[in-house]
């Protein structure tokens, strides 16, 4: 399978702090991958640097084979790398129809257009609309979105996401802070993704990890300590001893 | 408000600043030279709301625009005997897009409090040039004798400021017209994105700092225009309009009206350049106190400025008459 997103020797350091060392990591087309590890074991400083949020110490990253480390992260969304965000980042006066349209309209390159007022692009509502159904949330196209439940928040983070067309997604703990009923909602959601997304999911809730991904990388003190399948995983024993175990005991 | 449900038809309250500003001329001729200041305000105004109120961008320094515009036409006439007044609007539109790209470049790539003392600094450096260079700008004399031709060769510059009031109004409409377009428009929803979540334009693939700078540029050419306008009005500039107070009372005059609103940047310089040039015949010593006090009743009272207030009260009156029909329907 090709690979989509890989980073090759990914070092991050803050002054004497080393938060990633020698990072190799590869996500295929279409893959359904989990992040995991303790806290505090490098996973935010890696989506950071995947993002363009923080610019690696060493190494690089490739994005379909293309360079990427010293791109921004604007540029680096238009390249086809979406993500949404741990705590909820969304335009939050603005309708869940607004916070969509915005990202399908700098897609399809429609957002410096001047004139023809917004509300007559019908091709682009649509796919909005469209986008929100198969979300399940089109009945909350008008509200504002601070004023939806934040479960229903998380999928319009996810919606805004996936209207960028993305070919890699990464999902920062999507189900952070969302009762359980919701988080099968989103679970669910996620399932349904088409399979020509690559998928990189951060989070901690392990059920949600073991039943979304088909492979697992966890992160120990900025490095792989291993990766495979949920099986493997699971049956790791220095997995269960520093990660498994201590969630069990913590 | 701007966004792809938003309804763009022009509504009949949207008419009546066009109304009031024709009844004005008919029915109040003395008033005339006090009128087209103040549609020379709203059109300043405007361009500040563009960029505070849409894009969030703050600024202490829009009068380097207005100056640099003002400035333009004034030389123009008194230099070069470049008379028309489209061209020196033009020239002067060019100047403030010209600076407006230059220093947004600069200064964009800061924000807040930062952004705030460049913008100041920006202006206050105009002012010392515009000081020191008297033999362009005559320094703290000013340029007089700015001529202005006929308008399309037909109309007048009259001494009872017929003319330039109805000039300045088509210059206003024409401005308000692109700029109404431009805030419904993919692009102003775009602003209010920034506005709103800037990580998150930044997420979306937005190159969030080129579009700051074109809206910035934008709105510098629209403060330009306004300057020339003023100077073209007066038939003089002077150092009044470069510097922290220019820009700081248009900032009063908008926040008055209030900000974000489009027409926040009509009722502002309406209500505080009447009121100032009441109180100023009123309390000649005195009329600051009387703007100061208003501010603070606003600052108190209404928060989002005038129109916030009215725009509360609509709510309110529409919430209250929405219950009392639900009243009425439950009783049945």
């Amino acid at each position: 399978m090709a690979r989509i997103l890989e980073t090759r020797q990914l070092c991050k350091s803050f002054g004497a702090l080393t938060v990633a060392e020698n990072i190799d990591f590869a996500l295929e087309t279409g893959a359904r991958h989990a992040l995991i590890g303790p806290n505090g074991a490098g996973k935010t400083t890696f989506v950071n640097m995947l993002t363009g949020v923080l610019r690696p110490t060493s190494g690089s990253i490739l994005l379909a084979g293309e360079e990427i480390t010293r791109t921004n992260q604007a540029a680096r969304v238009r390249k086809g790398l979406g993500r949404t965000f741990q705590i909820t980042s969304l335009f939050r006066s603005l309708t869940t129809l607004d916070n969509v349209a915005l990202a399908v309209a700098e897609r399809e390159g429609i957002a410096v257009r001047m004139w023809r007022p917004a509300t007559r692009y019908s091709e682009l509502k649509d796919e909005c609309m469209s986008l929100l159904a198969t979300l399940g949330i089109a009945e909350d196209a008008a509200a504002a979105v601070q004023d939806l439940p934040y479960g229903r928040q998380r999928l319009v983070e996810i919606a805004i996401a996936l209207a960028l067309k993305p070919k890699v997604l990464l999902l920062d703990e999507p189900a952070a802070g969302v009762p359980s009923h919701d988080s099968q909602l989103i679970l669910q959601q996620l399932e349904n993704l088409s399979s020509d997304i690559a998928v990189l999911i951060i989070e901690h809730d392990m059920d949600l990890v073991f039943r979304f991904a088909r492979r697992i990388t966890v992160l120990v003190q900025g490095q792989v300590l291993v990766e495979g399948t949920p099986q493997e995983i699971a049956a790791d024993p220095r997995v269960r001893s520093v990660y498994l175990g201590e969630a069990v005991h913590g | 408000m701007s966004g792809y449900s938003a309804d763009t038809r022009i509504r009949w309250t949207e008419w009546l600043p066009w109304l009031i500003a024709l009844a004005g001329f008919f029915l109040l001729p003395e008033y005339l030279a006090l009128g087209a200041r103040i549609l020379i305000y709203i059109l300043f105004a405007l361009s500040l709301d563009l960029i505070l109120g849409y894009a969030g961008i703050i600024t202490l320094g829009h009068s380097a625009f207005f100056g640099l515009g003002a400035y333009t036409a004034g030389i123009l006439s008194t230099k070069l005997g470049i008379n028309d007044p489209f061209l020196q609007l033009a020239a002067a539109a060019a100047a403030g897009a010209a600076l407006g790209i230059v220093t947004g470049a600069v200064i964009l790539r800061t924000r807040a409090l930062t952004l705030l003392m460049l913008t100041l600094a920006i202006t206050a450096i105009l002012l010392e040039v515009a000081n020191k260079m008297s033999s362009i700008t005559g320094g703290a004399d000013g340029l007089s004798g700015v001529q202005v031709n006929r308008i399309l060769g037909l109309f007048r510059f009259d001494i009872f400021g017929r003319t330039a009031f109805l000039y300045c109004l088509v210059v206003l409409f024409i401005a308000w017209f692109f700029v109404r377009r431009l805030i419904y428009s993919p692009f102003g929803a775009m602003l209010t994105g920034i506005r709103e979540n800037t990580q998150r334009m930044h997420a979306i693939g937005a190159p969030v700092y080129w579009r700051l700078v074109l809206v910035y540029t934008l709105s510098a050419t629209l403060a330009g225009i306004a300057g020339a306008l003023l100077t073209q009005v007066n038939q003089f500039v002077g150092l009044n309009v470069l510097g922290f107070e220019p820009s700081g009372e248009l900032l009063v005059m908008l926040i008055l009206g209030g900000v974000g609103r489009l027409y926040g940047a009509f009722i502002g310089p309406a209500l505080y350049l009447v009121a100032q040039d009441y109180l100023a015949k009123q309390f000649p010593e005195y009329w600051y106190l009387g703007i100061g006090t208003l501010l603070i009743v606003v600052v108190l009272f209404a928060r989002g400025g005038i129109l916030g207030l009215a725009d509360k009260y609509r709510q309110a009156w529409l919430a209250s008459s929405k219950r009392g029909s639900s009243a009425r329907a439950s009783a049945r």
